[in-house]
This record gives structure tokens, sequence and C-alpha cells, in this order.
């Protein structure tokens, strides 16, 4: 049925117009996706140490993934919609087997070896689970009645169960973010808010006394008090605030930054990247890149806000405010707000599975904003 | 939740959904500025401290460490240079697991316990990208093997410095004495910037005294290094100064000369260019080899060196404090000569032994045992000879305190001033001296042990020297000087404008005296006159180092070898024009004509045969 549908969009006579519309492709999206990722490459080559070698690599990722988001567009939303349930068993399946045949580096399993690449399951669960609970809600009452949430929140906290074991802790607070988003944003109600809130309060010191694991704990120490071992934990942030704070206004210029190539900076290419970005091109790049991004978050609440179907509404929705929470986990743990936690910079950081995840989001999005034009 | 409502209002849902969004947004916005101000906190209000943080991070001063000043004789040979070593070094920040790499090449080559504790003493007072040194002077083959290895030492290195080298060894330990490591005592005092370039630092000796000059100005590199410490590139630099060399006296000939003559005794000898008051020699034996403690002596050797009877490492030519015997004869008969209490024609009877009125135990002569010197004996024939009656006799009249004054004036009794540590100042006794330094009054008896250079009396090997020189010298008192020039660059003489108020003629009566000691066929010294080339001026002396109660005989076969009389002897030449001065000491070596002057006269032989001018000395 799918594959009728985008017969009968190529067979629609008509200009370039149609062509375009024919490729289901938001332009302004696109633009804004290609500027990030030019960007990306620039930032990736100076923190690289200025080889070519990662460079290459993302190129590639980044190609596949304007491939990706193209095919992807192609689908109309209804599609993802039945889609999603599909999607998200085999995401569970395949988190449940990184806890038995992953691939462990530095003690954490997170990885599937699929022989020519590694694959992190946790990372697809991101457009996974808002996926999931956006066609569950849309399928049902708005605003979603307590038998909803009950088992919406059941298939947020499954995956979420499933990532902390690996363990990460931060992907997992992050796929729970994306899931939450859905359910507020289809009006959960503010009684349920208010108890949710008070609930993960109350959660928070059995979190710290039987989730985290006395690492993740130590960098919540670290946050409060990174002097206190200057070598050891303290390192990544002590170093990443002084990259940015000497960036000052302008920066030190394109592969000019000493923290980054004199290897002070550590993960400087995928996680801490945004650090290399404001010590090099200073608080004016900084900046830029935040306007971009709000160019970005902003062009997808467009998209959902026009959608004409509900879970179109709730996918966009939710898709465009976890791409804040991703910036803004990012930003805060690079700067010493949070704790550090596993959490690339959305399109800047080097890294393909990431890159893929969100270009998979955002070619939802663009079937979002193609169906609404063609209604 | 009590929602029953079956119809979907879509406009409501849209609602909804937009209410959402905006308060979605609001928190977003707070939060986005949040960052933002986070960002300009940084970037811009902290620029300043995070500039200086990603600067200190990243440029390290490090020393560059100059090269202490050589020292050559005054013929331009070199005794200390430096050299090249190789030693083992560590940098904290870039070993992995300390302990881990200390086990890894304690494996591959030999590191001793004490190796360990002393690095990691060092360690503490090093910073984490510094290097620290574990081991000195790698040997070739260690060298080869850390090189092969050192893949999987990361951390370690083998470095290359100069390291401090006598190439004489032994044969100047005690006047240039030797480098060593900073230890934790003068860590404490030095100026730790100047010491930043080097870990060793004077000891004993020369090195010691001229230390300031020697050492050299430390330099710097400001250097741009990765997280790992290594360095990229070098943002600026000053070059270090090289210290100052010196040229000593020093003679290495004649150093050698008596030190081969020496060194199966103990004994001391220093011999004083007259006319400067510059050591040309200065040896004692046993000596050591300075080059074991430059990078720390083992515990092995540093016992050996300890614990041996013959005590190698005391410098027994300005620290050795002995009786002189009969060496301060000549100065004390011009003393009496120019004190007017005796005459040139002024003669005794020696029977072999004095009475000084109201004691009943009699002083004897050296020779008491074959009747003494006999009778009309002169001062010149109790030089000659060495009567021991004539200065008993005329040490009552002259009285200690004349004595003590003049002999001062000599250099006895208080230190010479010579430029390097650790000199003693022997006893020249007073009356004022006997009672603060023992509490008791001064007896006639202890003049009449002091006319011949014992009871009381001390002095070093270097004071017999000095007290040579003067005699040589006429009374010129010249402190007496090791260094010779700085950079090249003569130091001005240190003379001093005193001169021992002795008249002339005096002079010359003791100069024939002390002539015919070695050149009479009665004098003391004779057995040395055997084809001598040139006028010498001697004096030989005993010491006794076991007073011998008058009664009793000195019987050398009744008392252990290291109890047998001190050797001693003074000399200098040519008696006409004095350019050299010795004093000597061969501890019980017994007879200052057999051990002590055969010495002398090689060294003066040595001496000699470089002064062309001088070779022309009359008989």
């Amino acid at each position: 049925m799918h594959k009728n549908d985008f017969v009968r969009q190529l067979q629609t006579p008509g200009g370039s117009m149609k062509i375009r519309q024919a490729l289901n492709l938001d332009y302004m999206l696109t633009g804004i996706l290609i500027t990030l990722c030019a960007i990306s490459l620039l930032v990736i080559y100076s923190a690289g140490g200025q080889s070519t070698l990662y460079v290459k690599r993302q190129l590639v990722f980044i190609l596949a993934g304007f491939v990706v988001m193209g095919l992807v567009a192609q689908f109309p939303p209804r599609v993802w919609e039945r889609w999603a349930f599909l999607l998200y068993i085999a995401g569970i399946a395949s988190l449940a087997a990184v806890l038995f045949v992953g691939v462990e580096i530095n003690g954490a399993q997170r990885w599937l070896n699929l022989g020519f690449t590694r694959l992190q399951p946790s990372e697809f669960m991101k457009i996974c689970v808002p996926l999931m609970i956006a066609s569950y809600i849309a399928k049902n009452a708005i605003p979603p009645t307590f038998k909803h949430v009950v088992l919406a929140v059941l298939l947020i906290f499954l995956p979420v169960f499933l990532v902390i074991q690996q363990p990460d802790l931060g992907t997992a607070i992050l796929i729970c973010a994306s899931g939450f988003f859905v359910l507020f944003l289809a009006g959960l109600k503010r009684s349920y808010l208010i108890s949710a809130f008070v609930l993960a309060l109350a959660a928070l010191p059995s979190l710290w006394f039987f989730v985290m694991r006395d690492y993740q704990k130590q960098r919540v120490l670290t946050l409060l008090n990174p002097q206190q071992d200057k070598l050891g934990a303290g390192w990544n942030i002590i170093q990443s605030t002084t990259a940015i704070g000497s960036g000052g206004w302008s920066g030190k210029g394109w592969t000019k930054g000493t923290q980054s190539q004199l290897n002070f900076l550590p993960e400087s290419h995928t996680d801490f990247i945004i650090a290399v970005l404001a010590e090099e091109f200073g608080l004016v790049g900084v900046l830029a890149l935040c306007g971009l991004y709000l160019l970005l978050i902003g062009r997808c609440l467009f998209i959902g806000l026009n959608a004409t179907s509900m879970f179109g509404r709730l996918i966009a929705g939710s898709i465009a405010f976890t791409l804040f929470i991703f910036i803004f986990v990012n930003l805060s743990m690079v700067s010493g707000i949070l704790p550090v936690v596993g959490a690339p910079l959305p399109l800047i950081s080097y890294g393909g599975t990431a890159l893929m995840t969100l270009f998979v989001g955002f070619g939802i999005l663009m079937s979002v904003a193609g169906d609404s034009k063609k209604r | 939740m009590n929602d029953d409502s079956t119809f979907i209002d879509l406009t409501r849902q849209h609602q909804i959904f937009v209410s959402r969004v905006i308060i979605a947004c609001i928190v977003a916005i707070v939060m986005g500025i949040v960052i933002v101000a986070r960002y300009f906190d940084l970037q811009i209000t902290r620029h300043q401290d995070f500039v200086t943080q990603a600067d200190n991070n990243r440029v390290h001063m490090r020393p560059a460490s100059p090269s202490r000043g050589l020292i050559y004789d005054r013929n331009g040979n070199l005794l200390a240079d430096n050299r090249p070593t190789y030693n083992l070094t560590i940098v904290r920040e870039r070993s992995q697991d300390m302990e881990q790499l200390l086990v890894d090449l304690n494996g591959l080559i030999d590191i001793s316990d004490n190796d360990i504790t002393q690095f990691k003493k060092r360690l503490k007072r090093r910073k984490p990208y510094e290097n620290t040194a574990l081991k000195y002077n790698l040997s070739e083959r260690e060298r080869s093997i850390l090189a092969v290895n050192s893949f999987r030492l990361a951390g370690a290195e083998v470095s290359a410095r100069l390291t401090r080298h006598y190439p004489s060894g032994e044969l100047f330990a005690h006047v240039i004495g030797y480098v060593g490591r900073i230890n934790e005592e003068e860590s404490q005092t030095i100026d730790t910037i100047r010491y930043s370039g080097t870990d060793s630092i004077g000891k004993i000796g020369i090195e010691k005294h001229y230390e300031d000059s020697l050492l050299g100005q430390v330099g710097n590199e400001h250097v741009e290094t990765n997280a790992r410490g290594r360095v990229m590139r070098v943002l600026s630099k000053v070059d270090p100064l090289a210290g100052d060399s010196l040229t000593l006296h020093l003679d290495r000939r004649l150093q050698a000369t008596a030190h081969a003559a020496l060194k199966d005794h103990r004994a001391a000898l220093v011999a004083i260019e007259v006319k400067s008051g510059g050591i040309l020699a200065m040896v004692s034996t046993p000596s050591y080899d300075p080059n074991l403690f430059v990078s720390g002596i083992s515990q092995v050797n540093y016992s050996a060196l300890v614990q041996s009877e013959d005590r190698p490492l005391f410098n027994r030519a300005i620290r050795g404090q002995y009786p002189p015997g009969s060496t301060i004869k000549p100065i004390f008969g011009l003393i009496g000569l120019q004190n007017e209490d005796i005459s040139a024609e002024h003669t005794i009877d020696d029977p072999g032994y004095f009475y000084m009125d109201g004691v009943e135990r009699p002083w004897r002569d050296h020779n008491s045992k074959r009747g003494g010197h006999g009778k009309n004996v002169d001062l010149a024939e109790a030089i000659i000879e060495s009567c021991d009656v004539y200065f008993y006799t005329m040490s009552v009249d002259t009285g200690i305190d004349v004595l003590a004054d003049y002999s001062q004036q000599f250099g006895l009794g208080r230190i010479t001033g010579l430029d390097i540590p650790g000199e003693q100042s022997g006893i020249m006794p007073s009356k004022e001296w006997k009672r603060q330094a023992r509490g008791q009054p001064w007896f006639n008896g202890d003049t009449i042990n002091a006319s011949i250079g014992q009871g009381f009396m001390l002095a070093t090997p270097l004071q017999l020297a000095v007290m040579s020189a003067r005699l040589a010298s006429r009374g010129k008192v010249l402190e007496p000087r090791l260094v010779k020039a700085r950079n090249g660059v003569e130091k001005p003489p240190t003379e001093q404008s005193a001169v021992i108020d002795i008249d002339s003629e005096h002079w010359d009566y003791m100069h024939r005296a002390m002539r015919d000691v070695v050149h009479s066929p009665r004098g003391t010294a004779n057995r040395i006159r055997k084809d001598i080339g040139y006028n010498m001026a001697g004096k030989t002396g005993t010491a006794q180092v076991i007073s011998i109660s008058a009664d009793d005989e000195y019987d050398r076969d009744k008392i252990n070898q290291r109890q047998w009389d001190h050797a001693l002897f003074i000399a200098f030449a040519p008696v006409e024009d004095p350019q050299i001065a010795i004093g000597l000491i061969v501890e019980n070596g017994e007879h200052g004509s057999s051990t002590a002057a055969p010495v002398a006269r090689l060294v003066i032989d040595e001496f000699m045969k470089n002064q062309p001018d001088q070779q022309l000395g009359q008989r």
C-alpha cells in the first residue's frame, strides 16, 4: 500500500514543485541539516588532530543519513504509526541481545557487533520509544486516560530498564524523556504531571542507592567539586571548562585551540566536541550553533503544529523537544552544569548510530510535513 | 482519567497540543538561557582565568642546566670536568602504574632498594611532568636493554646529562673535594631556582668553597607540551651560563710526586709558592676516589672508607693537628734573637738534659743517650743538630707570651684562611690560652715543653708550610691560596702588608743555619743532600705520640706502630731566593730526617726541574 503511494506521487504530473513534493523533502529542514553537518565536519577535522580519518567516516555517515532520511520521508506517517510497534519490539529484542551477546567497551556493554560495524541499539530506542508511545496514544483517547498512561509508562520503562543494565544511565534518561514528551504533548493531566514529578523526586534516593554505579555517583560528586580529583574524575570537566572559557568572544581560531590540539580535552571529537567549537570559535561560534539549533527545533515544531494527524503532531513535537533535551544535556554536561553522562551533541559529535537515529527522526518529520502539505 | 467522553474533539486536541507546546517552549527557553548564561560566564566573565589555566596546562618551564665550571691546575691540566652520563629517569605523570613500572624495570636491570628509596624521596620534590632520576650511570649494556624494551616502559626514559668527573681520581680528592647529590638539609637552604637545572652541589674542598662561581646560571626553556607531557615546541629560551672555570696554583706534577712518595703512609704535605702564597701541592694520604661520591656512593664503599683505620676521608693537610716538634725551632730561634734573649755568639753547654730551678725532674735532650750536644753549642748548631737543651734554656728567658705572639704571625695557632672549608686552627699556647682552655695557670715547665714544639702545641701540615713560607720570605705574611685565576683572569694577590718584625741579619743567620741542616755533614737532614743541585733550607722534627716519662727510653719495639713518633720536615728552596716552601708530616714515621725529608727533596727536585732560572743555584 505504501508502495502504491510512492508510485502515485511520482506519477503526479507537474514542474519542479511537483518533483519536490514527490521527493517529500522539507527544504528548510534539509538546509539547516546540511549547514549543521558541514560545521560538524569542520570541527571534527580540528578535534581529530587535523586528520581526515574521522572526517571521511563522518561524511559517509552523513551521506548515508541523508539517504535514510529521504527513504523514511517517502512513507506517509500512517505507515510509521502502524510499524511503530514492530520497530519497538525489534528495539527491545536488540537491547536484550546486547545484554547477552553485546560487546563490552570500557566496562559498559552497549554494542552489538554486526561484523562490519558496531551498532548501539540504545541509540535507536531514542526514536523507537516516542514512535511507539505516539502511535499508542494517538490511537486512543486524547488526553490519555489513566489506563493508557499506565501502559505507556510501562512501555517507556521496559527499554529504560534494559539500558540501565548496560549500564548507560545517560541514554536511559534521554529515552525516558523522549517517551515522556509524547505523553506531555498529548495533554497528560496536570495531576499526573505533579504526581510523576513527586514520584521522581522520591525515587532519586533509591536511584542513588540502588541503581547508580559507583562511577556514576563519582561523576555527580565530581560535578560538585571537580578540583578534588584533578587528574582523575575531575580531569574531563576541568579541561572542558578550561577549553570553553579560554575561547573567549571569538575563539582561538580553527585548529588553533590548545586544549583540543594538545589532547588535554578528552573525547574531543565525540561527546566533548562543543568544547572544541567553543575554544576555537568562541562565544560567537556557540551562539551561532545555538541559533541553528533554534531554527531546527523551530522548524520541527512548525511541522508538528501543522500536522494533520494526532500521531504526526505528537511525534514531531516529541522529536523537537527530545532534540532540545539532547542538546541541553550535552551542553550542560560539557560546561559543568550536569554530571558527565554519555550524551553526544546532536548532528555535531562524531558517531554513526546517533546520527542515523536523528536522520530517521528527521525523515519521519518530513513524512509528517509532506503528508500535511498534500491535504 | 475519568474522561469518558467518546467524542474526540479535534479542535480541542489541537488546542491541548498547542498549549503544551507553548508550556514546553517556555521551559525550554528558560533552560536555553541557563546554557547561554553558563557559556557567557565561562567565555566572557571568567575568560582570563581560563586563558591562564590553558596556558599553565600547555606551557611548562624547563630549566636548562648550566655546565659546572672546570678546574685546572696551573699548567692547564684538567682536574675536574663534566662528562655525559646516562641516567634512568621517570616522568611521574606519564607512567600509568609507578609500582608496576619499578617492578618491570627491576626485572630488566639491577635496581637496588636504595635506588628506589632515594627515588621516592626525590619524587616528592618534583612536579609530575618533571623527570626524576631512578638510577645513575647506566652502563652501555643497561642502556641497550632499556632501549629495546622502551615500548613497554611508558614514563621511563634514559636521559643524558653532564656529570662531574675527576680525571686524576684520588690525587686531588682532599683539595678539590667533590660534588654530590643535594641532600634534604641542603635543599632547605639553597635557592631552588638556581639549582633547578642540577641535582649536584659541592660538598667539600674547592667544589664547596667556590660553589657559587662554579655553579653557573641556570637557563630556561618555555616549552609547549601536550596532555601526555610530550614537548611539542620550544616557545622561548634563555641559554644557561656555564660556571666560572678555576685555575689553581696547584701543580699536577708536584702533587703526583708527593702523593706517590707518601701513598703508603698516613701523611700530609703542603707546598707553597713563596712569592704568591699559592698552594703548589696539597696531599693527604691515604686518599679516596672522589668520583665515587658524584652520583651517590654505595653503602659498601662508604662504610669501607669510614671504617678504615687509616681514615682516608680525613684531610690531614688542613685538619690533622700534630705537635710541630723541632720544626718550631727556627722561628723560636729568630724570636730569641729579635728579643735579644740570645745572640749569634751566645752558647750553652748541653750535657743531654736540662734542670729547671725548683724542679727535680730533668728535661732530656733527644740524644741524651749520647751525652748531649756537648759544650759551646750556639744557635746555629742548635738548629743544625737540633739541640733541645738550647731551646729549653732560651725559652725560659723569652717567656711563652712573646713566643706565642710571634708564632701567630708565622701562622700558628689560628686558621691560615685557605680557600677551602674545614681548616683546623691548631694550638699555639699562651698563659691566657691555658687559663681559658684548661682553667690552669701557666708553668715554666709548659714553656720548656713548648720550646721544642711539644706539650700543648699543635699545628696542621698547612700551618707548617705557611710557617716555612714565611721563614723563606723573611717574614712576609701572605695568606695561602688555592685559586690562582678565575676564567683565566688572575686574582689580584692577597698580599698582606704585614711583615714580621725581625732584623735582616737574623733572617740571614737562620737561613744559613737551616741550609746547613741539609747541606752540612752534621745536619740532621744531611742524608738528602746527595747530588742536590740547589741550596735547600730545612728543619727536621719528631713529634711524640705518647708521652714517655723522663726515666724511660723511647723503645720502638715495645710500642704499637701506631704510637711511633710522627716524622716532620719543613723546607724551602733555593735559599738565595726562595720559591717553594714545604711542610710535611708522616704519621708514625719516627724520624723527620729519614722518612719526611727525602719526600721534600723529591718534591722540590721536581719543582726545580721546571725553574730554569733557578737551576743555577750555587752550592
